[in-house]
C-alpha cells in the first residue's frame, strides 16, 4: 500500500518514503537490482557542493498556475531565483493557448532577525492579507523556509484561519531545504499541498479528460490525444484553480517524468480513484509503445492506441533509421534528473548511439505507485542494455568534471542548467533541451536526432572554448575515481 | 510602506558570496543550507566566476545538522575544498540553519587559519541583513581576518595608490564594466588604484596591498562605509566620498576634480597640469560626441521619451537622475529606491536628489518591493513617451503603458551584460546609445 498520507500537513520525505538516494557508483544494471532487493546505501558525501532545494521544485508546482499568488514565508533570499518562472511563464504561454501571460505572483515576508526571536506568524498573517487585497488571487499558497521552519511559525494553524476570514484556500507547502537531501521532495510538497487543499471531489466524471501532471513543454499531448478522441488537463502550469481543482473528474493520469509525478499521479489514484498510468513516460520506441498502449487499455481506447502506433510506425521509422545512420557508434555522457535523465539514455540508444556514463542526480529505488513498471532505468537497461559509469551524485559538479574528463564522449547529454557549461570547457558539444515534451514519441525522436546532428557537426566553439577555459579543479582530483570521496563501500 | 515584498530587486545577506566570487580566484564555502547557493547564483545573470554557482562547497544543512550541529561536516568540505579546488581565497559564510543553530564556524575555521591558510569566515545568515549590507561585512571580514596578516606597521605608504569602493559586484550588474572606468580615470590622474574585484584587480596580491595605499575612495550614498570607516581605523586611511555613481561629464568632472584636489592634500603629489589637462581631453571626447549628437535629439520627428521612471538603487538612482536631466534632456518623473536604504540615510538621499534641479522636484520613494513601485507606476500618468529604467520584472509594466524600457538592475533575465559599464564619461555615452537603441528599436 502506498505511503502517501493525506492527512499530515507535511510531506513524508523522499528518503524515508521511497528510500531514495543521492551517491551510489557503478553501473545501471546493478543499480536496478541492488534497489530491486532492497539494498540500496546512501553514499556519504565527504565533499559537497551547492545543491538544489525543495523551495524552488515546490514553488515550481504552484507559481504557474494562471491565477495563483505564492508567499515565500522566511528571508527575501528564499525567493532569489524565482524570477525564472515569470520569465518562463511569459515565454510559454503561446505553446498553451494563454495569449496575455500575467506577471507571477511573488512576495516575500521578508523575515529579519528579530522575527527570528518573536516569531514572524504577525508578518504571515499581514503579507496573507495584503496580497489578497491586492492581486485578488483564487489561492494564496505560503511556502515554509528553513528560518521559519527551525523558529516553528505554525502555518498550517495561519493559512487555515486566514482561508477562513478571506473565503478563499490559502494552503501551506511545507518545504524547508533542510528537510531532504533530495530537492525533488519539493515537488511532492507543493502537489502534497494541492492534493490535499486545492482538488475537489469529483461531481461529474469528464469521460475524455486525461491529467498531464508537466511543466510547461511543447502542446504534443494535445495533438496526439485528439487522434485518441481525449484532451489533455495540464497539471499545473497554466492551468487555473479550477481546473485543477477539477483533475479529479479526469479519467486517467500521465506523467512526463516519474520524478516530477510521482506523488500526485499516486495521490489522485489514492484520494480519488483516477487510475495513473504506471509504465514510464514515453520516450524511445518500446517505451512510447508500453505507454500507450496502457493508455489505451485504462481510457478504453485500444484499437484507437493501435492504429495510431500503426501511422506512427510507418511515418517515423524511416525517418529514425535515417538519422541512425549519422549518429550510429556515437558516445554520449547523460546529466539530469532521475527519471529524465533514464529517458534522455533510450533516445540516444534508439539513435544508434551509446550511452558511456551517467551523472543523475538522485535515485528513487520505486515512485508512489509502488509499481516497478514505472522504473523508468530498468525499462532503459532492459530495453537497450547497461550503462556503465552510472553515478548518483546529487548534482555533485566535481564529480560531473572528473568523469567527464576521463570519459571524453562525442558528445553531452543535459537536464539542468549549468552542467553544459562542462562540456565546453573540456571542448565536448553539449546539449540541454528545456522542452520534457521534445524527445517523446517516434517524432520526438527524430527532432531530438537532428538536433544532435547539429551540436556535434557544430563543435567549433567548444573546441576553441576549451583551450582557455578557466578550471578551478586540482590535477590531484582529476586523476581520482570520480567516486573517492562518496566514502565506505559502495552498494554491494 | 508594504509590509511583504513583490519582485525584490535585492537579495540577503548571503548573496554577498558573489563578493568573494568577484575576487581572482577565490572561493565561497557555504556552511548553509542546501539552495542558498543555487538561489544566489540565479538571482544574478551569469554568476558562476571562478568557483562561484556549482563549484562552490556548500555543507548542504539537513536535519542531522540541524539536531546536532553541523561542525564536523564543515570542516571535512573545508578540508576536501583544499584538495579538489585549487584556490588562493576561502571565504566561509553562514546561511540561517547555520545561524540559528548556533555552530560555532570560527572555532573550525580558525584551525585552518592557525596552518596559515588564505582562510576567513563572516556570518551571513539571510536573516541577518540583505546582499547590500553584507557585502561590506564580507569585505571587511577578508580585510580583519586576511590583509591585515600582511600588514607591515613600518611600511611607508604608497602615497599615490588609493583603494576604490564603488559598485557591489554582481549587485550591480555593470560592475565589470564601471570598476574598469573608474580604474581608467584614476590612473588618467596618476594615481594607482586598487579595484579590488573583476578582471582588472589583481586578484588576491592586490588584497594584501590595501593597507599600503594613502587613502581609500567610497563612491555611494551609503553603502560600503563600514569599509572606509574600518580602514581608517585599522590603517588610519581617510576617504574621499563621493554619494552616487558619477555618469556623464558634469559629475565625472566634479568627481575627478573633488579627487584631485583631495589627493593632493593628503600627499600624493599628482602633476595637476597634466590630471587637469587629461579631465579636459576626456570632456572633449565626450562633448564631440554630444554634439553630434544634439540634431537627433532636438529633431527626431517620430517621437523620443520625454521623461524616466527610475528603479534602481540609491547610487543609481541619484546618478542617472543628474544624468538624464542634465545631459540628456530627459525628464526624471518619480523615481524608487530598492535597496533597503535605512531610516537614518533616506534624508541624506533626498536632500541629494533635491539638488539635481532648482526648477523641479523627483518624487522620490523608498521601497523594496518592485511591485508597490509598479503600482505607483501604474497609477501615475504623464504626458508625452516614458522611459522605465529597472529590473527585468518592470519590461511588463512599461509594455502595459507603452513606454521605452532599459534593463539596468536585477533580475535581469532580457538583457545580457558583460562588460558594459555606465561610469565616466564613456559610461555616460553608453547608456545614451542603449537608451535610444531601444527607443529606434521600437520603430519598423
Amino acid at each position: 500500500m502506498s505511503k502517501l498520507n493525506l492527512d499530515l500537513p507535511e510531506v513524508a520525505i523522499r528518503e524515508t518514503r521511497l528510500g531514495s538516494i543521492t551517491g551510489y557508483c557503478g553501473s545501471a544494471k546493478e543499480l536496478v537490482g541492488h534497489a530491486r532487493c532492497g539494498k540500496l546505501k546512501e553514499g556519504n558525501h565527504q565533499f559537497n557542493q551547492t545543491i538544489g532545494c525543495s523551495v524552488a521544485q515546490a514553488i515550481c508546482t504552484v507559481v504557474m498556475i494562471q491565477d495563483a499568488a505564492v508567499i515565500s514565508h522566511g528571508p527575501i533570499g528564499c525567493l532569489g531565483c524565482l524570477h525564472e518562472f515569470d520569465f518562463t511563464y511569459q515565454q510559454n504561454g503561446d505553446l498553451r493557448g494563454v495569449a496575455n501571460p500575467t506577471q507571477r505572483k511573488l512576495f516575500s515576508t521578508d523575515i529579519e532577525e528579530k522575527d527570528t526571536i518573536y516569531g514572524g506568524s504577525q508578518k504571515l498573517r499581514t503579507a496573507i492579507k495584503e496580497v489578497y487585497e491586492k492581486v485578488d488571487p483564487k489561492v494564496i499558497f505560503v511556502a515554509t523556509t528553513c528560518a521559519v521552519g527551525i523558529i516553528g511559525d505554525d502555518v498550517e494553524s495561519i493559512t487555515d484561519e486566514m482561508a477562513d476570514e478571506l473565503g478563499i484556500p490559502v494552503i501551506g507547502i511545507y518545504c524547508e531545504g533542510f528537510r531532504s537531501k533530495i530537492w525533488t521532495t519539493g515537488f511532492d510538497a507543493g502537489y502534497h499541498a494541492i492534493a490535499r487543499k486545492l482538488i475537489k471531489a469529483p461531481e461529474k466524471k469528464q469521460e475524455d479528460r486525461v491529467n498531464v501532471i508537466n511543466f510547461w513543454g511543447s502542446d504534443v499531448f494535445g495533438k496526439w490525444f485528439k487522434e485518441l478522441g481525449l484532451k489533455p488537463n495540464y497539471v499545473t502550469p497554466y492551468s487555473t484553480v479550477e481546473q485543477l481543482s477539477r483533475s479529479s473528474e479526469a479519467i486517467a493520469s500521465v506523467q512526463i517524468c516519474a520524478t516530477l509525478g510521482s506523488y500526485l499521479g499516486a495521490a489522485l489514484e489514492q484520494k480519488y480513484g483516477v487510475p495513473e498510468i504506471k509504465t514510464s513516460a514515453p520516450y524511445g520506441i518500446p517505451q512510447t509503445d508500453r505507454w500507450f498502449r496502457e493508455l489505451g487499455k485504462i481510457t478504453h481506447k485500444e484499437a484507437e492506441v493501435e492504429d495510431f502506433l500503426k501511422i506512427q510506425k510507418e511515418e517515423w521509422l524511416p525517418q529514425i533509421a535515417k538519422i541512425r545512420k549519422k549518429l550510429e557508434g556515437k558516445t554520449a555522457y547523460v546529466t539530469g534528473g532521475a527519471s529524465h535523465g533514464h529517458s534522455l539514455v533510450a533516445i540516444l540508444s534508439e539513435l544508434g548511439m551509446k550511452a558511456v556514463g551517467a551523472a543523475i542526480f538522485h535515485h528513487d529505488p520505486l515512485y508512489d505507485n509502488e509499481s516497478v513498471e514505472a522504473d523508468a532505468l530498468a525499462h532503459v537497461v532492459e530495453d537497450y542494455g547497461d550503462v556503465p559509469h552510472y553515478n548518483v551524485c546529487n548534482k555533485q559538479e566535481y564529480q560531473l568534471v572528473n568523469s567527464l574528463n576521463k570519459v571524453r564522449p562525442d558528445v553531452l547529454l543535459a537536464r539542468h542548467g549549468g552542467m553544459t557549461l562542462w562540456g565546453a570547457k573540456l571542448g565536448i558539444p553539449s546539449l540541454l533541451i528545456g522542452d520534457e515534451h521534445y524527445s517523446m514519441g517516434y517524432e520526438g525522436i527524430v527532432r531530438y536526432g537532428k538536433r544532435l546532428i547539429e551540436v556535434i557537426e557544430n563543435d567549433e566553439f567548444v573546441k576553441n572554448f576549451s583551450k582557455h577555459a578557466m578550471n578551478p579543479y586540482t590535477k590531484w582530483w582529476l586523476e581520482q575515481e570520480s567516486g573517492k570521496l562518496l566514502g565506505g563501500k559502495q552498494n554491494g | 510602506m508594504a509590509n511583504t515584498i513583490e519582485q525584490q530587486r535585492i537579495t540577503c545577506a548571503i548573496g554577498a558570496l558573489q563578493t568573494v566570487t568577484a575576487i581572482e580566484k577565490a572561493v565561497p564555502i557555504l556552511h548553509a543550507g542546501p539552495g542558498c547557493g543555487m538561489m544566489v547564483s540565479r538571482f544574478f545573470e551569469r554568476a558562476t566566476g571562478y568557483a562561484g554557482g556549482n563549484t562552490a562547497p556548500c555543507t548542504n544543512f539537513s536535519e542531522k545538522e540541524v539536531v546536532f550541529g553541523g561542525l564536523d561536516k564543515l570542516r571535512e568540505n573545508i578540508k576536501n575544498t583544499y584538495r579538489v579546488l585549487d584556490t588562493d581565497l576561502q571565504v566561509v559564510l553562514t546561511g540561517c540553519t547555520a545561524a540559528i543553530v548556533g555552530d560555532d564556524i570560527e572555532s573550525v575555521v580558525s584551525e585552518f587559519a592557525e596552518e596559515d591558510k588564505p582562510i576567513v569566515q563572516v556570518e551571513t545568515a539571510g536573516f541577518t541583513s540583505s546582499n547590500i549590507v553584507a557585502h561590506s561585512k564580507v569585505v571587511n571580514a577578508i580585510i580583519d581576518q586576511f590583509v591585515d596578516k600582511f600588514y607591515d606597521r613600518k611600511k611607508v605608504k604608497n602615497k599615490k595608490l588609493v583603494n576604490l569602493f564603488a559598485s557591489i559586484p554582481y549587485q550591480d550588474q555593470f560592475w565589470k564594466g564601471n570598476l574598469f572606468e573608474f580604474k581608467y580615470l584614476l590612473e588618467g590622474l596618476g594615481l594607482e588604484v586598487n579595484i579590488l574585484f573583476g578582471p582588472y584587480s589583481n586578484g588576491v596580491a592586490e588584497w594584501k596591498t590595501i593597507p599600503e595605499a594613502n587613502f581609500n575612495i567610497l563612491v555611494s550614498p551609503w553603502f560600503g562605509k563600514e569599509i572606509v570607516k574600518n580602514l581608517e581605523k585599522k590603517y588610519q586611511q581617510p576617504y574621499y566620498e563621493f554619494p552616487f555613481l558619477p555618469i556623464g561629464a558634469n559629475e565625472t568632472t566634479r568627481f575627478l576634480q573633488e579627487l584631485l584636489a583631495f589627493a593632493n592634500e593628503k600627499g600624493a603629489d599628482l602633476d595637476e597640469v597634466k590630471a587637469l589637462a587629461f579631465i579636459k581631453r576626456e570632456e572633449k571626447a565626450y562633448y564631440a560626441e554630444i554634439d553630434s549628437l544634439a540634431t537627433f535629439l532636438t529633431e527626431f520627428r517620430y517621437g523620443l521619451p520625454s521623461f524616466a521612471h527610475i528603479i534602481g538603487d540609491s547610487s543609481y538612482v541619484l546618478g542617472l537622475s543628474k544624468f538624464l536631466l542634465h545631459e540628456v534632456g530627459i525628464v526624471p518623473k518619480e523615481v524608487f529606491v530598492t535597496d533597503k536604504t535605512p531610516k537614518s540615510q533616506q534624508g541624506y538621499i533626498e536632500e541629494i536628489l533635491k539638488s539635481t534641479s532648482d526648477k523641479k522636484e523627483i518624487p522620490l520613494y523608498f521601497t523594496p518591493s518592485g511591485g508597490e513601485a509598479q503600482e505607483k507606476i501604474r497609477e501615475i500618468q504623464h504626458p508625452g513617451r516614458g522611459l522605465i529604467l529597472g529590473a527585468g520584472w518592470d519590461k511588463y509594466l512599461a509594455k502595459e503603458k507603452d513606454y521605452d524600457f532599459l534593463s539596468i538592475e536585477n533580475p535581469s533575465p532580457y538583457r545580457l551584460v558583460l562588460t558594459t559599464g555606465y561610469v565616466g564619461f564613456k559610461g555616460g555615452l553608453r547608456l545614451i546609445e542603449d537608451i535610444y537603441d531601444v527607443v529606434l528599436s521600437s520603430y519598423n
